[in-house]
């Protein structure tokens, strides 16, 4: 197993650029010829009967959780509209954006997994709705994320590479408040309703799904044109403020808040999760906001895990893992360092601390 | 006419579970829920991951990598990551055997 990037892959004649990142002319041919591609990846010994306990799904979490988050948003909404028009209108929409959108990565990410809910049409219904309250277009980063379960992390394969290097700072930050990727997703959304796909987009996704990606977009354009109508014969931006793109902008920073501790700054190219993965303690707020992706390490390495029992997997394989950041801000002590000295050099990567047998 | 392959004892298996089988260079899930046994195809149709490694709730298999479903009693992909459906086997249960029909 390797223990740094695959030699195979970072030749020494080879410098990063982040050109390397895009799937049909970056460096997936590499990926490829180093065996790194569809690879077999390391997993922790888990007895079956306890892996099978483990993988059990129920629906009264998830229910609980999704009814007390859709509660809140409701609640900041109505105090936006409440307070609209007055300056209290600019903070009711900062936490009526950031709970809007925040919770919906970690609802998108589980239900499309399908470990959400026990129950199948729970999971299909909460992934299309949290969709589109976090903008991604539903069949699209279905595929999209499946290709990041197999190809983690590898260059010129992920399509999912939060900071590709060397890091851009300037991005990065915009990012925080979908300024670059919102209005491109959607106009990646008008493109697909009129039933132009991106090439990118064609090498992950199967062609008998692209009529889906089609109608979804329909749909999505029909939303948002209701949302501009609304506000155009009420004469008011609350509409466009209360759903689409404007709240995804606004609640954007907490879900990269909480994501950019999956991967950023660990190595890429490496066929082990514990090491281009991070597991990071974080107390119950955060846990309910992110839905337990903070131990990113066990779910990556075992995907049908449902969130719930994410810390009993943790305690199931911690000895066979590097170990957890004991906070979010002991992860930001190292991933922040990480990526300023990503900008100048983006073959660094932080080396986690392997347990001993595993070294 | 293709002969019935004795695969495991019945109690091998645990009731709402898979095994792996292997025979001839080819690998098979064997499944068992409510005293019915059925066989499909043992690797996933979307990236060839072992289904035995994968979760039964009751006639759906759940792939390990990427949870991607098929029904295990027509191999049926019930939606993505997995288009393409498993091919499945005739299986019975005679003698408190599991035996399978392979193609």
């Amino acid at each position: 197993m390797n223990t740094t990037e695959s030699t195979a892959f970072a030749g020494p004649n080879w410098t990063r650029t982040q050109d390397d990142y895009h799937l049909i002319t970056g460096a997936g041919h590499r990926a490829q010829a180093a065996g790194l591609v569809n690879a077999t990846w390391y997993k922790c010994t888990v007895p079956r009967a306890r892996m099978k306990q483990l993988m059990q799904r129920e629906d009264a979490q998830a229910i609980r959780d999704t009814v007390l988050w859709y509660a809140l948003i409701l609640a900041a909404g109505a105090v936006l509209v409440a307070t609209w028009g007055t300056g209290w209108a600019w903070l009711a929409f900062f936490v009526y954006a950031t709970l809007y959108t925040g919770p919906a990565d970690s609802r998108w990410h589980e239900s499309g997994h399908g470990t959400a809910f026990k129950t199948r049409w729970m999971n299909d219904l909460l992934y299309q709705v949290a969709s589109f309250q976090v903008l991604r277009r539903p069949s699209v980063w279905k595929w999209s994320h499946a290709r990041h379960h197999t190809d983690t992390l590898v260059t010129g394969r992920d399509p999912e590479v939060a900071v590709p290097l060397p890091t851009d700072l300037l991005g990065t930050f915009l990012n925080l408040f979908s300024i670059k990727s919102g209005p491109r997703e959607l106009w990646r959304v008008l493109c697909n309703a009129f039933g132009v796909l991106g090439e990118e987009e064609k090498t992950f996704v199967p062609e008998m799904e692209w009529p889906q990606m089609v109608k979804e977009a329909r749909i999505w354009v029909a939303i948002y044109a209701v949302l501009i109508a609304s506000a155009i014969y009420f004469g008011s931006w609350l509409p466009l403020v209360l759903f689409g793109l404007l709240p995804v902008m606004g609640g954007t920073w907490l879900y990269t808040f909480f994501g950019l501790t999956q991967h950023a700054g660990l190595p890429e190219n490496v066929l082990d999760h514990r090491k281009n993965c991070r597991t990071v303690k974080m107390n119950p707020v955060f846990r309910f906001l992110y839905w337990n992706m903070n131990y990113h390490v066990e779910h990556h390495m075992f995907p049908m895990v449902p969130f719930h029992a994410l810390p009993e997997l943790h305690e199931t394989i911690k000895d066979d893992c590097p170990p957890a950041y004991p906070s979010t801000t002991a992860a930001y002590r190292e991933i922040i360092p990480a990526l300023l000295k990503q900008v100048k050099d983006p073959h660094f990567y932080v080396v986690r601390q392997m347990p001993v047998a595993a070294a | 006419m293709t002969a019935w392959t004795d695969v495991c004892a019945l109690d091998d298996i645990d009731d709402e579970d898979v095994m792996r089988f292997d025979f001839n260079n080819h690998t098979y899930a064997v499944y068992r829920y409510q005293n019915k046994v059925y066989a499909t195809d043992g690797l996933c149709t979307h990236e060839h991951v072992h289904l035995a490694d994968g979760l039964v709730m009751e006639h759906v298999v759940e792939c390990p990598k990427h949870n991607g479903r098929f029904d295990i009693r027509d191999g049926r992909a019930l939606g993505a990551p997995v288009c393409v459906n498993l091919k499945t086997y005739p299986a019975k249960i005679e003698g408190g055997q599991v035996l399978v029909q392979l193609g």
